[in-house]
């Protein structure tokens, strides 16, 4: 935006929602990566951490909600600032949700830190969170930089973690095959995936409404899709 | 089909979108105050039984554009309008032309409410009976009643008719004005600001109102409030600097306008 409000304090307003929704990136990118690193290194304290920093988001959600809607009822924004204004509400829950995906990993560190995880399995959940990861942090800076065309792309990559989340979901399956006792650690490995391929998503909701908020239009058609987790079968013999 | 004969149909659709539905056209309008240039080309057509919102910064040429299409610029010393401007394919320019019926099918309203220092049913029936709209008594009684009550006004006032119309709030003395303007059975209600004089609630009832004119009359509106303009109608023309900036549908207009003034006017910021 080159230009500014007349009014400097709906300048002021808009910035401090910007700000609040970039720490909330910062600290939602931030558990998330934890939140692997404790399943993998059965780090219990850290996991307990990542439980606890999660009220921070929250609290952080609901500030930028009373913003939002006071900055609206005061100053009854139009076209790209009331997008700015709603896309920010957006935003914020989206990033809620991620950091409650990457709370939620956190809690499974303590039911599988009996058996520990598999290297085989802890190499792939890493590389699907970084994946994950990149995507959120990338949007984060489209964010910043309010790029229509960066958030396309970002949206298209989606596919990527899609693929391996798929491929994660078979090798899990083969594993619970291969021996029972596993199916505990398992299911929890797949929730595990699952939310971090929900991290993803929500990303790519992130991509979408900041092209939204850039242009006034929504992303046209179906995002890409390699999501085929849902058509897997176990081959039984 | 090629591409010469698409554009040929889009054309021909266009006229028939004009034939059909647009109340006044105007074409290539401006107007000078004497040497001073106050409307630059502007082409605006106003759509029949549609709420057409004209927004812009102060001198911004809105005001004037209104007027041009009632000639009230007529009035004004050194004023001088060319372009062409039609009513239902009637230029309201040409000599034929009679100002004074054509300001009874174009009516107005003004900023300030001002009714006649006269009784509210004389505020009423003056134009009607001028016009010779009414045989008898009764059928001029049956005007005012209707008139009021388009304007929302009749069950405020049906029991002091015949008090001074100066002696009603603002809010009631602008449906008045308003009920005035129906009296003569217009085609096209134009409105300078009419809510500016007036509180938050006499504005409801005045939107109100202009909400369900819309029905029967075409309105026209200049207003300086944006949200009133995004309220109240379903096109919006964005006036800047003598010039038509661009004019589109209310809803995309408040949400997504094309042109990057429009959005700097709407969101109060420095162009």
């Amino acid at each position: 935006m080159v230009s500014t409000h007349i009014l400097s304090a709906y300048d002021e307003e808009l910035k401090y929602l910007n700000r609040r929704i970039s720490e909330m990136g910062g600290l939602a990118e931030q558990m998330c990566g934890d939140a692997v690193r404790a399943l993998v290194n059965s780090d219990t304290a850290l996991a307990q951490k990542i439980i606890s920093d999660d009220v921070i988001l929250d609290h952080a959600e609901r500030e930028i909600q009373d913003k939002a809607i006071v900055t609206i009822a005061k100053r009854q924004p139009m076209a790209a600032d009331l997008r700015e204004i709603i896309g920010t509400l957006r935003i914020a829950a989206d990033l809620e949700r991620v950091g409650d995906l990457g709370k939620n990993t956190a809690k499974r560190v303590i039911a599988v830190q009996g058996t520990g995880v598999p290297r085989k399995l802890a190499r792939g959940l890493e590389h699907l969170s970084d994946l994950a990861l990149v995507q959120l942090k990338d949007v984060l800076d489209v964010f910043a930089s309010r790029s229509a065309e960066k958030a396309e792309i970002i949206r298209a990559r989606d596919e990527e973690i899609d693929a391996m989340y798929t491929s994660l979901f078979r090798e899990l399956l083969t594993y619970m095959m291969e021996d029972p006792r596993n199916i505990t650690t398992c299911t929890h490995l797949l929730f595990c995936a699952k939310n971090i391929e929900r991290i993803g998503d929500h990303a790519t909701n992130i991509a979408e409404t900041i092209y939204y908020i850039k242009t006034g239009a929504q992303l046209e058609g179906e995002r890409p899709k390699d999501d085929t987790a849902n058509t897997v079968g176990a081959l039984v013999e | 089909m090629n591409m010469m004969s698409e554009a040929a149909v889009e054309k021909a659709l266009d006229k028939k979108m004009t034939d059909m539905s647009y109340k006044m056209i105007g074409n290539d309008v401006s107007v000078y105050y004497g040497e001073k240039r106050a409307l630059f080309d502007v082409n605006l057509n106003v759509r029949e039984n549609t709420v057409t919102a004209l927004i812009g910064p102060s001198g911004c040429g809105k005001s004037t554009f209104l007027r041009t299409l009632n000639r009230m610029n007529d009035t004004i010393e050194g004023c001088r309008v060319t372009g062409k401007i039609t009513l239902d394919n009637d230029d309201i320019y040409d000599k034929e032309i009679d100002v004074v019926e054509l300001r009874a099918r174009v009516g107005m309203v003004f900023q300030k409410p001002n009714p006649f220092p006269k009784s509210i049913y004389e505020n009423i029936a003056y134009g009607p009976r001028i016009h010779g709209l009414a045989r008898n008594k009764a059928d001029m009684d049956q005007i005012v009643e209707a008139s009021l009550q388009r304007a929302g006004l009749w069950t405020e006032v049906k029991d002091r008719l015949h008090e001074g119309g100066t002696g009603l709030s603002g809010g009631q003395q602008q449906r008045l004005c308003i009920a005035r303007a129906v009296a003569v059975s217009p085609e096209v209600i134009l409105m300078d600001e009419p809510c500016s004089a007036l509180d938050p609630i006499a504005t409801a009832k005045v939107e109100e109102l202009i909400h369900e004119l819309r029905a029967n009359y075409t309105i026209v509106i200049v207003t300086h409030s944006m949200q009133q303009a995004a309220r109240v109608s379903q096109r919006t023309a964005m006036f800047h600097l003598g010039q038509l900036v661009e004019e589109n549908d209310t809803d995309k207009m408040f949400t997504n306008p094309d042109d990057q003034r429009t959005q700097d006017y709407i969101m109060g910021r420095f162009g």
